[in-house]
């Protein structure tokens, strides 16, 4: 379960698969992007839960991305999100616009193993006309009362990074619960780690309380500063000056070509 | 702006303020500090002001539930019936403009009972006859489940509020140094107005003593580019 390094924890991302990512303040694994751009990763249907920043941006820039599900990117302080925008305008990348709590609840359906949820909202929303897979259904307690069905979301791996993580594979989340929701909707979940805990977090109760178990947990691999150049809320804030510096190169493609020789391709494999 | 927000959100319970919203976020921090504790705040993306413990879902099931009074909603385009488009401009497979996503509008705006829309720039290509996609709605017909939705529009310029049942916004007041000419000039919609169209209050000093203090320090956690920029707060390092 403890990887050695990054590389050997990503080998469950294989091309093609559906890949689940954290949002921003939850911990998004930057250090494994940047391993999965130097890696060549092909095709990936990526679910952004429920929204995403940097990490879509690089991943769909770097021609990682065949589908993206998500009900936002944007750099947030930092601007629009460059490479995603070009990407849809091109058509380079395939949005499925949602909405966060959509998200929310297919990862729930999917947690639950049952094939939808039902959401208030979106009646009268274009987005259900872009979206096939959602279903408009009389409600069957009452009936005249139409409500939206989305389906479960069936992935193949998650990835998040977090605080720490123990030898049994255990991960501290704390209280980004929707971390555990994605562990567990997804078949496999890997997750980098600020650094490894001594002993077992499942041991004491008030850890426990906010631990992913092991048990969902396919690999994980420790990756000090993972979510640089994002904050790890609660650690460290987001490298300004990095993330403008992004903005300005990512506005044009030969400008993110460089941005991704110097910090992506550049950086060692770790 | 934000001052106008604190006087809307008035005397609710619980305001909670989305992702890019600054603005709202001061103005929903500031009536917190006035109102000694009330109402609560929660602050997506925040880990220090925020009650939540259940993940990003705890703020949609809280709101489903009717357990949020206030929120805020703004758009790339904002047309004259409140409906808001966050997605794209042009034909939706191939947009001239793609905005980042809609992300909880197209729910929140059914089931938060007060929901607050603002706009930094008020232009003809922001506030507009018609948007191009519609994130969410400003209206539903009677049948569709609906707790909540519009109550206003407040902009760098004015303050509208919105008519749920006529379907359409009238100009409250103008802010000052504004006029209501250029109001006029820079809305794509048509709307109603009084024959003597108020000026917009400026803000206490005792709020613009809250704002410039406590709240510009918490909104440096989720906002630090804004509150470095606005109040020259630098960033605190979190533990």
């Amino acid at each position: 379960m403890l990887a050695g390094n990054i590389a050997e924890a990503l080998a469950p991302i294989v091309d093609g698969c559906t890949l689940l990512i954290a949002r921003e303040s939850s911990g998004a694994a930057m250090e494994a992007t940047r391993a999965l751009i130097r890696r060549g990763v092909r095709r990936l249907h990526l679910v952004a839960c429920p929204t995403s920043t940097l990490q879509a941006d690089l991943l769909i820039g770097a021609g990682c991305v065949e589908t993206i599900e998500t009900s936002a990117v944007s750099l947030g302080e930092f601007g629009a999100a460059p490479r995603f925008a070009e990407a849809v305008r091109t058509g380079a990348v395939r949005v499925l616009d949602a909405t966060c709590p959509a998200v929310h609840a297919a990862l729930q359906a999917a947690e639950k193993g049952v094939p939808f949820m039902p959401l208030r909202g979106l009646i009268g929303s274009d987005l259900v006309r872009q979206r096939p897979d959602w279903r408009v259904v009389d409600n069957p307690f009452l009936p005249g009362d139409p409500i939206v069905l989305v389906p479960a979301v069936n992935a193949d791996v998650a990835l998040f990074h977090a605080p720490m993580a123990d030898r049994d594979g255990n991960v501290w989340i704390g209280t980004n619960r929707e971390l555990l929701t994605m562990a567990h909707a997804a078949r496999k979940t890997v997750a980098t780690v600020e650094r490894l805990h001594d002993g077992n977090l499942l041991a004491d109760p008030l850890l426990a309380a906010g631990t992913l178990a092991g048990f969902y947990v396919e690999t994980v691999a420790v990756a000090p500063r993972g979510a640089w150049p994002l904050p790890l809320p609660g650690h460290y804030p987001a490298d300004a000056t990095h993330l403008t510096e992004y903005a300005r190169l990512a506005a044009t493609g030969d400008g993110f070509a460089r941005y991704l020789d110097q910090h992506v391709h550049a950086q060692r494999a770790a | 702006m934000a001052d106008v927000i604190v006087r809307l959100i008035g005397d609710a319970r619980h305001v909670a303020v989305g992702n890019a919203s600054p603005i709202p976020a001061t103005a929903a921090l500031a009536a917190h500090a006035l109102g000694h504790g009330r109402p609560y705040v929660s602050l997506l993306g925040s880990v220090g002001q925020t009650f939540f413990t259940d993940g990003g879902r705890e703020l949609f099931d809280c709101a489903g539930q009717g357990r949020l009074d206030v929120f805020f909603l703004s758009g790339g385009q904002i047309d004259g019936e409140a409906n808001i488009n966050l997605v794209s401009i042009g034909d939706y497979r191939q947009p001239k403009v793609r905005f980042p996503g809609s992300f909880g509008a197209a729910y929140l705006y059914y089931v938060v009972p007060r929901v607050i829309l603002f706009r930094t720039d008020h232009s003809r290509r922001s506030l507009v006859e018609q948007v191009d996609f519609v994130s969410a709605p400003g209206t539903s017909p009677p049948h569709v489940f609906r707790t909540g939705g519009p109550i206003a529009l407040v902009t760098n310029r004015c303050l509208f509020s919105f008519d749920r049942a006529r379907k359409r916004f009238t100009l409250s007041s103008v802010h000052p140094g504004h006029t209501l000419e250029e109001v006029i000039e820079n809305t794509g919609f048509a709307f109603d107005r009084p024959s003597e169209v108020p000026t917009t209050p400026p803000p206490s000093p005792e709020t613009l003593q809250v704002m410039r203090g406590v709240v510009a320090r918490e909104l440096s956690e989720v906002y630090p580019q804004f509150a470095a920029a606005v109040f020259g707060i630098e960033q605190r390092r979190a533990g």
